[in-house]
């Protein structure tokens, strides 16, 4: 039995106060957190197979059609779900939400002045396989303006939601596209402190997932804190 | 070894994602784990989310993780062969906060499960808590305040300066209602964990 997870890799992740996403100043913890010893409460975490899906969920191109198809740019994004020591993590659920492809989130909040697209609602869920392996359709989400600094803009990006074997491997994240010259000048990528860890969170682009005359593929792997060999005391 | 993937905000639009019902669309749980069948005491827990000058906090994500009233988690890893599984009852729940902050859960009281060597933990439930602003979720626990004697006793309770330790408490008011305020920083921040 698994008796610890690695602890969170403080070099690859974001701290909660980094000045230039300014949200960040009111809404970080001061006090360094507590350290605790994982316990079965945080060794268990909740549990969501193919159950959990309805038909299409992996499917955003189909799951929200009402009188036709919606617009933008097809593609395909496919990867594994890993942990630290390299295995694949079988049965987990995915759950993805991004713009559409010109920019604009279903949200009843989101304001930007690009179209709503009737066809599209842009979230999706799957499941991995025996072999940790995943994979949607969906549209090439668009770029889109935020408020954070003057003539702000967020890369394109899908949002992701990880569960892993337990609580503590939990994972919310965003992938990226390569080439994309937003990047440079984001500062929730430019939060991650080491580079090649803000280099992962980039897909690369796949010319063996990508489907002829259908749609364009990307590889994008997600890695979640592994057991550790021996139980951390706190 | 393979490395992390790097956490990023879940921002402010997760809603259709995550917690969908108010876009038509079934999510994977809510608000309510327990029902009429659920064996245990049914409560309500109810509080806000708060930032540093005491603003609420209306785009945050509150998922909460807890065993069953009979102290029995529903995961393989919990083995505890001598505490029956509650098919009613995932242990799982999320919440959205609403324009005032504000969230609740239905569930049941958990029982207490094994904690370091042979030692019972006082009944909690696990609390992962995300929103716009933050870059990486926050871990926190909530306890009860009608447990004092088990509270007294709980390691995880003891590590933390007692002065802050009330942060962790969710306070009984009238009927089976617990109250629990989660303040993101300033003067009554509540304890996070480096689980």
């Amino acid at each position: 039995m698994v008796e610890s997870y690695g602890a969170l890799d403080r070099d690859v992740h974001p701290p909660y106060l980094y000045g230039e996403y300014k949200s960040t100043a009111l809404r970080s913890p001061k006090n360094a957190l507590q350290p605790l010893t994982h316990t079965l409460s945080e060794l268990t975490g909740p549990v969501y197979g193919s159950e959990a899906l309805a038909p299409l969920d992996d499917d955003l191109t189909r799951n929200a059609v009402k009188d036709g198809e919606p617009l933008g740019e097809r593609m395909i994004v496919a990867g594994r779900v890993l942990d630290e020591n390299g295995n694949g993590l079988p049965n987990t659920l995915i759950e993805i939400w991004q713009a559409n492809a010109a920019g604009r989130y279903i949200h009843f909040a989101d304001q930007h002045d690009a179209p709503i697209d009737p066809n599209f609602l842009g979230a999706g869920r799957c499941v991995t396989d025996d072999d940790g392996r995943y994979r949607f359709t969906t549209l090439r989400p668009g770029a889109y303006p935020w408020p954070n600094h003057h003539n702000g803009w967020r890369p394109a990006h899908i949002h992701y939601s990880l569960f892993g074997p337990s609580f503590v491997t939990r994972l919310v994240t965003q992938m990226y596209f390569p080439g994309d010259p937003l990047l440079d000048i984001d500062p929730i990528f430019h939060s991650v402190p080491d580079a090649e860890a803000r280099q992962r969170l980039v897909a690369e682009f796949s010319l063996e997932t990508t489907e002829p005359e259908w749609a364009i593929g990307y590889q994008w792997d997600i890695v979640l804190r592994g057991a550790s060999a021996t139980p951390r005391e706190a | 070894m393979a490395k992390q993937t790097a956490s990023q905000t879940i921002g402010p639009y997760f809603s259709y994602g995550l917690t969908p019902e108010e876009y038509g669309r079934a999510g994977i749980c809510g608000n309510v784990l327990a029902g009429a069948d659920t064996k245990g005491e049914a409560i309500k827990i109810e509080g806000r989310v708060l930032d540093g000058e005491g603003n609420p906090v209306n785009d945050a994500m509150i998922e909460i993780w807890q065993a069953n009233a009979g102290g029995r988690y529903n995961h393989p890893v919990d083995t505890s062969a001598d505490i029956e599984l509650d098919h009613t009852f995932s242990g799982f729940g999320r919440c959205a906060t609403d324009p005032d902050g504000r969230f609740w859960f239905d569930t049941v009281k958990p029982g207490a499960v094994p904690g370091p060597g042979n030692t019972l933990q006082a009944p909690h439930i696990s609390i992962i808590l995300m929103a716009r602003g933050m870059l990486l979720h926050t871990f926190t626990r909530l306890y009860f305040s009608d447990e004092e004697s088990a509270n007294a006793s709980d390691t995880v309770l003891d590590s933390v300066e007692a002065s802050r330790r009330p942060t962790l408490v969710a306070v009984r008011g009238d009927g089976p209602t617990y109250r629990f305020d989660i303040h993101l920083q300033g003067e009554d921040e509540t304890v996070f964990f480096e689980a």
